[in-house]
């Protein structure tokens, strides 16, 4: 397969799950936004939503504060902002087009009409209702996105690097949003139990779908370490950062049958992979959950740089 | 004089070929023929979906006109232009070949030297190099009409990118869909067979140095350009990657593709990309699309480009006047297509012809193409008229001059019924460095409006399926 090919694959997929992701993001933080102002303490929702976007500087260089109808519309529309969620299904089908041949006829149809669809949208009349079919419809398209790809597309190269795009940039996501929020995960005896916090940690539950999911696996209220662990290492929830790496391997190896040759982006996934599933998340709260993240978030950036390089270029 | 009527002769009889046709047409309802035409349409827009889909919010606009009346020629009529395509395509080679070698025919003074050394499409970088199968035009789409019953006359030889065979592909299997009943009655030649053939040329003519199974790419200047869907859509059918220029390099002199497994070796390159674009280091330096050193690989004879560098000077309308000459010189035999009478502005006679007679004349730029630059002085009113004659007295190297021709007509289905309109038509010839194949066919354009006989897509245009039968 053509370089190229591979590449507009593989940030199809990336640009799509962004998309996705900042539409939650908004959700949650419109949700927080709109709680009585003694559960959301002093902490500012709208400019926690700009930084589990990794936009604040671009966002503060735009905007003096962080106000609902500015960060809307930055992380919505703003065409300035190259994650913004129109941007990124510019983006994305820009990428579909150029591999239109090697998309089917439904997983094209998903990103065209998507992209269609979000014209009729802008920031000038977000009130709530429209907020909310706008979300609901980014959501729809990437869910469609992956219905499609799941139910017609040949389990080939081409399916493979469109599926590693996903889960290197959900990894990325869902470490982000974590890390914006860790201080509030922290076991500070006496802040647990606050109705603040627990406002906070549903939020981050909510942010990545995973409220219901919480309370199936751990049947307990939420606790700020559970809340950590089901998002870094319990394979079992789809937005775990383990949960993407075993797909990120699982994936690589494929690639890695198909070509016949394994590379640095199979050695560097698996040494990840691995960190993951012998970590106890007891030892990461004791040596820093943020110092964590970050080298998380390092370590994921590497590889995609590695895939680029064995595959991309 | 009236146009040449195909279906029916000027005594008002049904011409050969065409006696099923004229009966259906009588035999049909208007209201049925126009369902088909809007299923046909539909049709347009779900296998070639992608039509709507390249082009940007005007995009349903932009579907070329489809004329469900196929255009007929009989196997007669097909073998005698057929015959005399492949004869001048191989005194097109010829031709170029020579020029950019030992130039025996400006030698012998049949064609003025300045007209090619000094023209801006003759490639210095091609002269003495030997190319491997000396073959410079693989793919022609030679544009011809006729205007009786005996003669076809080629207007223009298209030997740089022609395109539109994606439309004579499609056409047909519309068609097969649509009148399936009409289909049978008659035994039409096939075309589907046309990216094998095209495929089967390529690959004939990679470099000596290439494996037995030569890796043949569609080089396209990208998404929008206007052609990139026939670009995609021949990479598919042909099972080739379509590669922009960013995805190639040269390496030791050998021209490589970018993959996901590493750089693979590319022997042939279809490309669909003027000369002008191919390399930024050889032709216009600000050229994003083209490949750096891509020339320096060609001329070590490391990769095959179809078309070959160079072949332009075959397409200015002065050069263009001599192909018959051409036919003559290189292959010893009268020319058997006709060529359209031009009258030279660089010569001082025929200069003073065309100012005399330029209300009745067609004027051409000599670099000219789709409709550009031209006068066509019966429609023009008097000033329009004075204001290129000025432009010709002032550069007159640069304009040729032809009589209007009276092009055939064939049944077309228009607002009012069905009614004669003036067509013409693009068949596709391959040359091989085994030989020259010829998909029986071709892409018929209609001028849709009444005495109209301007067929480009861009002003009133639309294509028929073509039918070559047995009859």
């Amino acid at each position: 397969m053509l370089s190229r090919t591979a590449d507009s694959l593989f940030w199809l997929s990336r640009y799509v799950e962004r998309a996705d992701n900042t539409a939650r993001i908004i959700d949650a933080a419109s949700r927080l936004a709109s709680m009585p102002i003694a559960y959301s303490g002093d902490s500012n929702e709208w400019e926690s939503a700009i930084a589990a976007c990794g936009a604040r500087e671009a966002f503060f260089a735009k905007h003096p504060a962080a106000t609902r109808e500015t960060v809307i519309d930055f992380l919505a529309f703003a065409p300035e902002n190259p994650s913004s969620i129109r941007r990124c299904f510019d983006v994305a089908r820009a990428n579909a087009r150029a591999v239109r041949t090697a998309l089917t006829v439904e997983t094209w149809e998903v990103i065209n009409s998507a992209w269609l669809d979000l014209k009729r949208y802008d920031s000038k009349r977000m009130d709530r209702p429209q907020l909310n079919s706008f979300l609901a419809s980014v959501k729809e398209a990437s869910l469609r996105f992956d219905g499609s790809a799941y139910r017609t597309m040949l389990r080939n190269d081409v399916y493979y690097f469109s599926r590693l795009g996903i889960f290197v940039e959900r990894a990325d996501n869902t470490a982000r949003i974590l890390d914006v929020k860790y201080h509030v995960l922290l076991p500070e005896p006496a802040r647990v139990g606050g109705g603040l916090d627990y406002f906070q940690w549903t939020s981050i539950l909510r942010s990545v779908s995973a409220l219901t999911a919480y309370h199936w696996v751990y049947r307990d209220s939420v606790r700020p370490w559970l809340v950590a662990d089901l998002l870094v290492l319990n394979e079992q929830l789809p937005r775990s950062l383990a949960s993407c790496y075993r797909n990120i391997t699982e994936y690589l190896d494929s690639l890695a049958q198909t070509y016949g040759k394994q590379g640095p982006s199979q050695r560097l996934a698996r040494s990840m992979r691995t960190r993951l599933k012998n970590a106890e998340i007891k030892e990461i709260f004791q040596s820093g959950l943020h110092e964590f993240l970050e080298s998380f978030t390092a370590e994921n950036y590497k590889l995609g740089v590695a895939i680029a390089d064995q595959y991309l270029t | 004089m009236p146009a040449f009527n195909e279906m029916v002769s000027s005594e008002g009889n049904c011409r050969p070929g065409h006696e099923i046709l004229q009966r259906w047409l009588n035999g049909t309802d208007p209201a049925i023929l126009a369902t088909r035409r809007a299923e046909a349409e539909l049709l347009f827009r779900r296998i070639g979906i992608t039509f709507a889909v390249y082009g940007e919010a005007d995009a349903e606009e932009r579907l070329i006109p489809f004329d469900i009346i196929p255009r007929i020629l009989t196997r007669r009529e097909w073998d005698t232009l057929s015959r005399g395509l492949e004869q001048r395509v191989k005194a097109l080679n010829a031709f170029l070949n020579d020029i950019y070698d030992r130039a025996e025919i400006l030698a012998a003074g049949r064609i003025p030297a300045d007209l090619i050394y000094r023209n801006p499409y003759y490639r210095p970088e091609m002269a003495r190099l030997k190319l491997p199968h000396q073959v410079y035009v693989m793919i022609a789409g030679i544009d011809v009409v006729r205007v009786d019953d005996n003669d076809f006359y080629v207007l223009e030889d298209n030997v740089r990118t022609p395109s539109g065979v994606s439309y004579m592909l499609e056409n047909r299997e519309v068609m097969m869909r649509l009148l399936p009943d009409l289909f049978s009655e008659h035994r039409i030649a096939p075309v589907e067979n046309y990216p094998d053939e095209l495929l089967a040329t390529l690959r004939s003519v990679a470099p000596r140095s290439a494996p037995g199974e030569p890796t043949v790419v569609l080089l396209t200047p990208g998404p929008f350009n206007s052609a990139y869907y026939e670009h995609s859509f021949l990479a598919d059918r042909l099972g080739i990657e379509l590669v922009e220029g960013r995805d190639l390099l040269v390496r030791d002199g050998f021209v490589y593709m970018r993959t996901t497994e590493g750089p693979k070796r590319v022997d042939v390159i279809y490309r669909r990309l003027d000369d002008d674009f191919l390399d930024p280091l050889t032709f216009r330096p600000d050229s994003m699309l083209g490949v750096p050193g891509l020339i320096h690989a060609y001329r070590n004879g490391n990769v095959t480009l179809a078309n070959a560098v160079g072949t332009g000077i075959a397409d200015d309308k002065a050069v263009y006047s001599y192909v018959p000459e051409m036919v003559r010189f290189y292959l010893g035999e009268e020319p058997i297509l006709k060529n359209v009478p031009t009258w030279r502005c660089r010569e001082p006679d025929a200069l003073g012809h065309v100012l005399d007679n330029i209300a009745d004349l067609v004027v051409k730029e000599v670099s000219g193409s789709g409709g550009y630059g031209m006068l066509i002085g019966p429609a023009a009113d008097a000033k329009t008229r004075s204001a290129f004659a000025e432009k010709i007295k002032a550069n007159p190297e640069n304009f040729i001059a032809q009589p209007t021709l009276a092009l055939s007509t064939s049944p077309t289905f228009v607002d009012s019924g069905i009614a004669p309109r003036h067509v013409d038509l693009r068949p596709f010839v391959l040359t091989g460095a085994d030989k020259v194949r010829i998909v029986p066919g071709g892409l018929t354009r209609v001028a849709l409006r009444e005495g109209s006989l301007i067929v480009n897509s861009s002003q009133g245009g639309g294509t028929k399926d073509t039918w070559v039968i047995d009859a």
